[in-house]
């Protein structure tokens, strides 16, 4: 008796806490470019006794995680200024670094940590950013390292980094039939996590508000699939629609009001529709015997690309928003096409599409047709794009193990997110919050 | 995992007490409680939600008649297909057979899919599977107010693994009797 019990309290105890860290993402670079642009960012000068983050390093970390830079090794730094007017650029320039960073931090009289930094181009003596300052909460430091991160990716690169921002995914440990799911939400880095639903059922399909306050969901906790809202700040939830048959793939109209999802009703036919979040009031987007789901937003909202097997194999297809509108094919490359995604200006659509045997994530230019298959997996589902529209996230088997990855759109750099013990599934990337 | 907690909370607390004694479950528990939740999900207290549903799955797998083909609970089937395979209809025969002579009892139809491509089709594809046992339930007589349905998709597998033989056992329907 008593050794049943310790044995169900291990089982308990591991289901309390052990998948929380076990679900914890490790990042590693996978592919960089050729000919990684060389920088130093040197430890930032601060008057705090303690910094809860070391801001250089997370710089560091974050702008050579993205495979497009080389950092200078902090061993090889003989002087470290804190100021631009202290850098004798001429030095770092003989020593191969294009670009300089250095950074100061100070306590404010309110007790908040004011983050100020420089970039300095070696080769042109051009001061990129002078003196850009971000402050915040002892808690919040981490997020401004990955803010000084976005300025500098974007004064060298041209776009707007996306080290600031978080992601959302499903984590499943155990062997089936008792599986154990759980919602994340994390920075991009995979640090700062924390578990937003815990259940023993099916968790699926997250998907974020535009604002990034709610996360979308579906959840099988009643047995039947449901899906909910919920506030990630404050873990208060909706449920939104438990009706008969299939409730899921939620998607957040671009102005946060309207809800696309799919329901299946009693006789089990998906189809879409679009549910006003403050009115209730629910409007059919599709009708046809097939199976018509996983909706997402253009955009502009103004319409809805989803997938649907109307003509035999999933496809995907575009409907306008309003009376009248007819769905109109867009793939036409592979025999399987779903789960599209939308870039945010609108021009790119990624998918799973099905090549030469394996499933993999592919970029279609909506105006001229061309695709690019940009994976390399068997089983790649579920991609998400980040928020700058440059990277894409998704998750792929490897060895027999569900990590999450990602891939520049140019195909050049890519990373591998790993959880210890858990399979990591269906990555969502949140939009801007700043 | 509410249902073991209580469980895990005594074992701790008999761990605590050395193993002999027989403490008292109330006051140990609010011990052992912290060290849990300061240990484990400790922002998930303040902003998650918990949904521990369904540890009673195993009650309702093991309700219902047992005899013969009845004993027989899953229909599976071929690769993005519905089609119901002459083994599968027997199963199913047999059960609509039982249910229109006890039109008491009730099954959930959950479909199933292998884990291939993309999740919510999946789901589609799983009600499919899950509406084509109900039609064949209702051609023969089982009242719709017998039948409940549900699709997984690839959600719950049956067994794991990434080739035809796992993937062969998870594309299929279980008939549940419910309570």
């Amino acid at each position: 008796m008593l050794k049943r019990l310790f044995a169900l309290a291990g089982l308990a105890l591991a289901a309390l806490f052990a998948p929380a860290t076990w679900a914890q993402l490790k990042v590693e670079i996978t592919s960089g470019v050729t000919d990684p642009i060389p920088i130093a960012v040197v430890p930032f000068a601060s008057t705090a006794a303690a910094l809860p983050a070391d801001i250089a390093e997370v710089v560091q970390h974050d702008l050579e995680g993205s495979g497009r830079f080389r950092a200078m090794p902090r061993a090889q730094m003989s002087v470290k200024p804190s100021r631009a007017a202290d850098v004798a650029l001429a030095d770092w320039r003989a020593n191969g670094y294009d670009y300089v960073v250095v950074g100061r931090v100070s306590v404010t009289t309110s007790g908040e940590y004011a983050i100020e930094f420089d970039l300095l181009n070696a080769l042109n003596g051009e001061q990129l950013v002078a003196s850009q300052r971000f402050t915040g909460q002892p808690s919040a430091v981490r997020d401004a390292a990955h803010r000084v991160s976005d300025v500098i990716y974007e004064k060298i690169l041209g776009v707007r980094g996306a080290f600031a921002t978080r992601i959302a995914y499903v984590s499943v440990e155990g062997a089936p039939p008792a599986q154990h799911f759980q919602l994340f939400i994390a920075d991009a880095d995979g640090e700062n996590w924390h578990v937003v639903l815990d259940s023993r059922q099916p968790v699926m399909s997250p998907a974020w508000s535009p604002d990034g306050q709610w996360l979308a969901y579906v959840s099988f906790e009643n047995k039947i699939s449901s899906v909910y809202i919920q506030q990630v700040r404050t873990g208060e939830r909706r449920q939104v629609s438990a009706r008969a048959g299939i409730n899921g793939a939620p998607s957040f109209s671009p102005d946060g009001r309207t809800l696309a999802l799919t329901l299946g009703g009693s006789g089990g036919n998906p189809d879409i529709y679009l549910l006003d979040l403050a009115t209730q009031q629910l409007t059919r987007v599709t009708d046809d015997p097939a199976i018509d789901t996983e909706a997402v937003w253009a955009p502009d909202g103004r319409s809805l690309y989803f997938t649907s097997d109307r003509a035999g194999g999933p496809q995907i297809y575009r409907i306008g928003i309003g009376p009248g509108e007819r769905p109109k094919r867009i793939t036409f490359g592979s025999s399987y096409c779903a789960r599209p995604r939308i870039s945010p200006d609108g021009t790119q659509l990624a998918m799973v599409m099905l090549d030469q045997g394996n499933y993999r994530i592919a970029v279609q230019d909506l105006a001229s047709g061309t695709v690019r298959v940009l994976s390399r997996g068997k089983l790649d589902e579920a991609p998400s794009f980040a928020p700058n529209g440059a990277m894409l996230i998704y998750a792929g088997a490897e060895n027999g193990h569900t990590v999450l990855q990602r891939i520049s759109v140019d195909g050049l750099t890519s990373q591998r997110l790993t959880a210890a013990q858990a399979a990591v599934r269906e990555p969502v990337w949140a939009p801007f919050s700043h | 995992m509410r249902r073991f907690f209580p469980l895990a909370l005594l074992a701790t607390a008999l761990v605590l007490a050395g193993c002999h004694a027989k403490p008292p479950v109330q006051s140990s528990s609010g011990n052992s409680a912290v060290p849990a939740n300061g240990a484990g999900a400790s922002s998930a207290g303040a902003n998650g939600a918990s949904a521990n549903a369904g540890a009673g799955a195993a009650g309702e797998d093991a309700a219902g008649p047992q005899e013969g083909v009845l004993a027989r609970r899953i229909i599976y089937f071929d690769f993005d297909s519905s089609e119901i395979h002459p083994e599968g209809a027997e199963i199913i025969a047999g059960h609509a057979k039982y249910l229109t002579a006890h039109s008491a009892m009730r099954v959930r139809l959950e479909g199933h899919t292998d884990e291939r491509g993309s999740r919510e089709y999946n789901i589609g594809l799983g009600e499919r599977r899950a509406q084509a046992v109900r039609r064949a339930m209702l051609l023969q007589g089982v009242s719709d107010a017998q039948i409940a349905t549900v699709s997984y998709g690839a959600e719950r597998p049956a067994v794991a693994g990434s080739d035809e033989a796992a993937w062969s056992k998870n594309r299929r329907v279980e008939i549940v009797y419910l309570k």
